[in-house]
């Protein structure tokens, strides 16, 4: 048990759930990107997402996911700041490091308030609301979108959870010790494309409908 | 040159310390940031005053005595080398230079820019060695061979010189770098293989105890480090330390 | 007149060492948790010692000045370790890794510990390995060798430009497990003040804390000196900024015998001196000698040209370059012994020759070398007639490969790019061969107490060979010590813990706290700095390369006049109660100050030249050194009498009965 309060065993536990919601981020992106397709696609593969036994059990573990997640992460940040108790008057990180992986805990935080959001707004109203009045789950994600600042705060969300990727998913490698000389650079690589294809994927949905 | 140092000063690991600013003339571009210090400490001495404390021995950037945060980075702003190779040229007439000692829990301060890093010891002790015993007969150095490539990258790990400019320039504190370096370098050798898994799983045990912080893989601590150590190391011991978990028998 | 007893083995020269373990006196498993000992420095030689006496079951207490054992100053050595294991196959044998260790030592060392030495060389590189220290290896995964000034055959293991780091981290991880189990108990942040000797036994030190400035007694049943050499009497030395001879010295104090203190090692390739500020002086390996080639201008007007910025030493055509070493010792070239090459260096820039601001420096080229590589490479890769630019390239990946690390040194220093232009360098103090007397077990004139690794007078004579003092460290700590000490220890078996409060302990404290209260209490004018660098130009000046009867009677004067000075006139800031490093310098330059004295006295008793030493008066007509069997085939071994300028000199003969002596050649 001793793995899990170690400091490689929760780096190890942030890793692993971090994988998972990327392999969810993947899969609700494609769904997402239906409503850019048709309409009905997009109702069909909702109901799908909706009703499923295997999704549905697979909601829980996400959960989980999350929990342990942002759990780990507070717990590290703590003790990451009892490290150094006393700070650097003169401190200059950005010589030797980049911003998106210094700022992890800062979009991490910003990217769950805005989860809280958009549960509310999709997930809610999708299982015990009435649609936000809506007629299809598609109406409610066209729907909301008419709102400027709302949009707006999507995208925000997007560019935050787009940092939060660019470092997230190749540390997750490292912290599990995959790392070579041929193929960690291509995995860095593939992180950033990744990165700029999910802030990319759903800002272009948000921003779509908000112009038609 | 002319510079205004502002330096760390604390009398003892109880008091509370500040910045002070001293200003220096007649600075050689030649001098070594050291020797530019040795000026200070000289004048110190002639006004009267308590020199400032700061650690250094070898001066040519192996034993990693010297342990200085100059301007916002761990051994100031060139690359690749300690606070003992940093030079003059490096800095403008006129400059403003804050010089603070690694900044780490870990690491308490003794005075000035003296810090304790005895926890780096102490994570040696756990298992940062092979346990074997002197004796006139072990067998012949070239029994085993040893791919070059292995022995290389060993060999890398191993140039660490523990100086502590990993932690000191990581946000976190982390003492990864370090503790990786080790244990790849005896994870690497045939050698060390035979007792890899109780190694790793007790210099990290050993690690989380003396209070550093965790890795967050910014990279910070290889860009600074003088020796190069890569960020590979501490892969390495990700994966040694998860596969040595699942599998140690107790 | 002498009482001096080496204490050497019966029978013939290759049987000594393995008779003598055959018969001296063991202490058995039980008895030897019984037994505390003290090791002093915790180098190549102390930590090996300390980490082998703890596995065998000695309690051991180590001391080091540093914050971790892990920095003395062996950390620094880079070229490599010397062994006789004949991987090369060249001809290589322990009888001859003897013969050049002696004749390299210009015949003014013990045969039997030389051979000694030679015979546990193969034994450390299989240790070493067995604990883990990455050595260089070929493709085939074997070990690699590289050869080495003074020598014909490649016997030198190394680990890039890092060979002493990797060792000296090899014996602390040994320590690490040690201090891990207990049995060695670790003193960092400690300096030895003061010896502690009861009934004619050294029983114990005092020791000051230097976080806390607490004076700490400790007693043990023997004490063991691994403190390392005295270079930085010369104040810029390649030695660390606190290496220093305070626990030499103090037992010198209390009667152990200080051997040959002027045999003084000058390193022939360190980057030259460049301002007043100068704080210590950065060694550049001898193994770059294997590639680089020295020279200086043929012309006088083009040495001038380039000392004055305006001639670049590439524009020097190849007939008008000085390869003087080449010139003057065809055998050997550039690879001459190291007391040879530097005692070169200083002629030609005597004679005006040199290539610095200063005057004070020679060149060390890669040109040809990076072209030979260039060439090879060219020849593997299948490429023809390559043209130059691309031969240079090939050949400086090369030497980037070998050297790459050492260049990289050079440029931080100096500003200046060495595969471009030649690096410049000069000889500069490197090693002590000189140090405390041991018998060949190592104990010194004090029963019970032992000198190891730099800090004994050992094994090189008067000139130390390249890559043979991390040898002689590991072999003194790993192998020889251990097993010579329970020879004494053996008696101490039933003593019992020696306590610290007795008379002897009070003295020794109340000795060191005085001299801390002179200190605190001086209120002097000048720094330990001033007085330090004022030493160490004296010792450059008349107790360096070049000595003469003139210059160092001068030099004891001057010495003399400048220790008085010191002891009224030295100004000690802060306070006694903490970490205060002007108060630590001040007690090792006092040290200092008696030592230089000595060397001076040391250097004109002997009126020959051999090895590192050379006087003047004693050279043949070419200026090579002369050598006077006939009267100075001995140890010059000093008893302290309470002034340095009146020790008393006692001769160990030495005896050779395996090898003729003969002039050393490198022509």
């Amino acid at each position: 048990m001793s793995f899990f309060t170690s400091s490689i065993g929760r780096k190890v536990v942030m890793s692993i759930t971090g994988l998972f919601l990327i392999s969810f981020l993947i899969v609700h992106l494609a769904v997402n990107l239906l409503t850019l397709v048709s309409k009905d696609l997009f109702n069909e593969a909702s109901h799908f997402m909706g009703t499923n036994p295997f999704i549905q059990t697979m909601q829980y573990v996400l959960a989980l996911g999350f929990i342990l997640h942002i759990s780990q992460g507070l717990i590290l940040t703590m003790k990451n700041r009892q490290a150094r108790p006393q700070k650097y008057a003169m401190n200059k990180p950005e010589t030797n490091s980049g911003i998106s992986s210094r700022s992890m805990l800062l979009t991490g935080v910003l990217v769950l308030l805005f989860i809280f959001i958009h549960l509310r707004d999709y997930l809610w109203e999708m299982k015990f609301g009435n649609l936000g009045g809506y007629e299809t789950d598609y109406d409610l994600v066209v729907g909301l979108f008419d709102d400027p600042i709302y949009t707006a705060v999507y995208v925000l969300s997007f560019i935050l959870l787009a940092f939060h990727l660019n470092h997230g998913f190749q540390s997750a490698f490292q912290s599990i010790g995959v790392n070579h000389p041929k193929y960690t650079s291509f995995l860095k690589t593939l992180s950033t494309v990744f990165c700029i294809f999910v802030g990319v994927g759903f800002s272009a949905i948000s921003l779509y409908f908000f112009f038609n | 040159m002319k510079l205004t140092l502002k330096i760390w000063r604390q009398a003892d690991p109880q008091a509370k310390g500040e910045t002070v600013t001293y200003p220096v003339n007649d600075i050689s571009p030649d001098m070594s940031f050291l020797e530019m210090m040795d000026v200070l400490n000289e004048e110190l001495v002639n006004k009267g005053e308590e020199p400032v404390a700061f650690d250094h021995d070898c001066r040519e950037g192996i034993c990693g005595m010297c342990s200085m945060y100059i301007n916002g980075e761990a051994h100031g702003p060139d690359r690749g080398i300690t606070t003992c190779q940093l030079h003059m040229r490096k800095f403008k007439d006129g400059d403003t230079i804050y010089i603070e000692p690694w900044r780490a829990k870990a690491f308490p301060v003794i005075k000035d820019l003296v810090v304790d890093r005895n926890s780096f010891d102490r994570i040696m002790e756990a298992g940062g060695f092979v346990s074997v015993n002197t004796s006139g007969n072990t067998q012949d150095a070239n029994a085993i061979p040893i791919p070059k490539e292995d022995a290389d990258e060993a060999f890398d790990a191993a140039t660490c010189i523990g100086c502590g400019a990993c932690v000191a320039s990581c946000k976190n504190s982390s003492a990864m770098l370090f503790v990786s370096a080790k244990v790849s370098q005896l994870a690497l050798l045939p050698q060390g293989k035979v007792e890899a898994k109780r190694r790793v799983l007790n210099m990290v045990e050993q690690m989380d105890k003396e209070g550093f912080g965790n890795c967050t893989n910014t990279g910070a601590c290889e860009v600074e480090c003088p020796k190069g150590i890569s960020l590979s190391n501490i892969a390495r011991m990700n994966r040694e330390y998860l596969s040595a978990s699942l599998t140690a028998k107790d | 007149m002498s009482q001096l007893n080496s204490k050497i083995p019966e029978g013939p020269l290759d049987k000594k060492w393995t008779n003598h373990k055959n018969n001296i006196n063991l202490v058995n498993p039980a008895n030897k948790r019984l037994i505390d000992v003290i090791v002093i420095g915790t180098g190549l030689a102390g930590g090996s010692a300390a980490a082998s006496l703890a596995e065998m079951g000695y309690n051991v207490k180590a001391f080091c000045f540093q914050d971790s054992p892990r920095r003395a100053h062996s950390i620094a050595a880079q070229g490599g370790i010397n062994a006789a294991k004949n991987y090369q196959n060249d001809g290589d044998s322990t009888y001859r890794l003897f013969y050049d260790t002696i004749k390299g030592g210009d015949y003014r060392s013990r045969e039997a510990n030389v051979y000694r030495l030679a015979e546990v060389s193969a034994n450390i590189i299989d240790q070493c390995v067995a604990q883990g220290v990455p050595f260089a290896r070929e493709y085939g995964g074997l070990l690699d060798n590289r050869s080495f000034g003074g020598v014909q055959v490649s016997r030198t293991f190394y680990a890039k430009g890092q060979t002493g780091q990797q060792l000296l981290l090899g014996a602390y991880s040994a320590m690490s497990r040690q201090i891990g189990k207990g049995k060695i108990k670790m003193y960092n942040r400690h300096e030895m003040q003061e010896l502690v000797v009861v009934d004619g036994k050294a029983r114990g030190i005092i020791a000051r804390d230097l976080v806390t400035g607490e004076l700490e007694r400790h007693s043990a049943h023997a004490v063991v000196i691994a403190s390392g050499g005295y270079g930085n009497v010369f104040f810029l030395s390649t030695n660390a900024m606190g290496s220093n001879v305070t626990a030499a010295w103090k037992i010198h104090r209390k009667g152990a015998y200080f051997a040959n203190p002027c045999f003084t090692q000058i390193h022939p390739t360190c980057i030259p001196v460049s301002g007043d500020h100068q704080s210590k002086l950065t060694l550049m390996s001898e193994s770059l000698r294997n590639d680089g080639r020295i020279w200086v201008p043929k012309k006088q007007e083009d040495a001038e040209a380039v000392r004055a910025g305006t001639l670049k030493p590439t524009q020097i055509s190849e007939e008008d370059r000085d390869y003087y070493l080449e010139r003057r010792y065809p055998a050997f070239g550039n690879l001459v012994p190291r007391d040879v090459a530097s005692r070169a260096a200083k002629e030609r820039c005597d004679a005006g020759f040199g290539v610095n601001k200063t005057g004070e420096a020679v060149f060390l080229d890669f040109s040809s070398a990076i072209e030979r590589y260039g060439r090879e490479k060219a020849n593997v890769e299948g490429i023809e007639n390559p043209s130059k630019d691309k031969v240079m390239a090939l050949g400086k990946a090369v030497v980037e490969a070998k050297y790459g690390n050492l260049f990289q040194m050079y440029e931080k220093i100096v500003d200046d790019n060495p595969y471009e232009t030649p690096m410049m360098i000069y000889p500069a103090v490197h090693y002590t061969m000189g140090g405390v007397w041991v018998d060949y077990n190592l104990m010194t004139t004090i029963q019970g107490c032992y000198a190891i690794g730099e800090a004994n007078f050992s094994d090189h004579g008067a000139n130390r060979l390249g890559a043979s003092a991390l040898m002689q460290g590991l072999a003194d700590g790993y192998f020889v010590l251990p097993y010579t000490i329970g020879d004494y220890l053996a008696d101490d078996i039933r003593t019992g813990a020696i306590s610290t409060d007795s008379p002897e302990f009070d003295e020794a404290e109340k000795l060191v706290k005085d001299r801390i209260d002179h200190f605190m209490n001086n209120n002097g004018s000048k720094t330990v700095d001033h007085f330090h660098k004022r030493l160490g130009k004296i010792m450059w000046n008349q107790v360096g390369m070049a000595r003469n009867e003139q210059g160092l009677k001068q030099a004891i004067e001057e010495i003399r006049t400048l220790r008085d000075e010191f002891w009224k006139d030295v100004r000690v800031p802060g306070s006694p109660d903490g970490l205060n490093p002007e108060l630590e310098k001040a007690g090792r330059v006092a040290d200092f100050l008696e030592l230089g004295e000595l060397m001076a006295l040391d250097a004109l008793e002997r009126s020959e030249s051999c090895g590192g030493h050379f006087r003047e008066e004693a050279q043949t007509e070419e200026g090579e050194a002369l050598r006077n069997d006939e009267d100075f085939t001995f140890v010059s071994a000093w008893e302290y009498t309470g002034d340095p300028g009146k020790a008393n000199l006692h001769k160990e003969d030495l005896v050779f009965d395996n090898v003729e002596l003969k002039t050393r050649s490198y022509k």
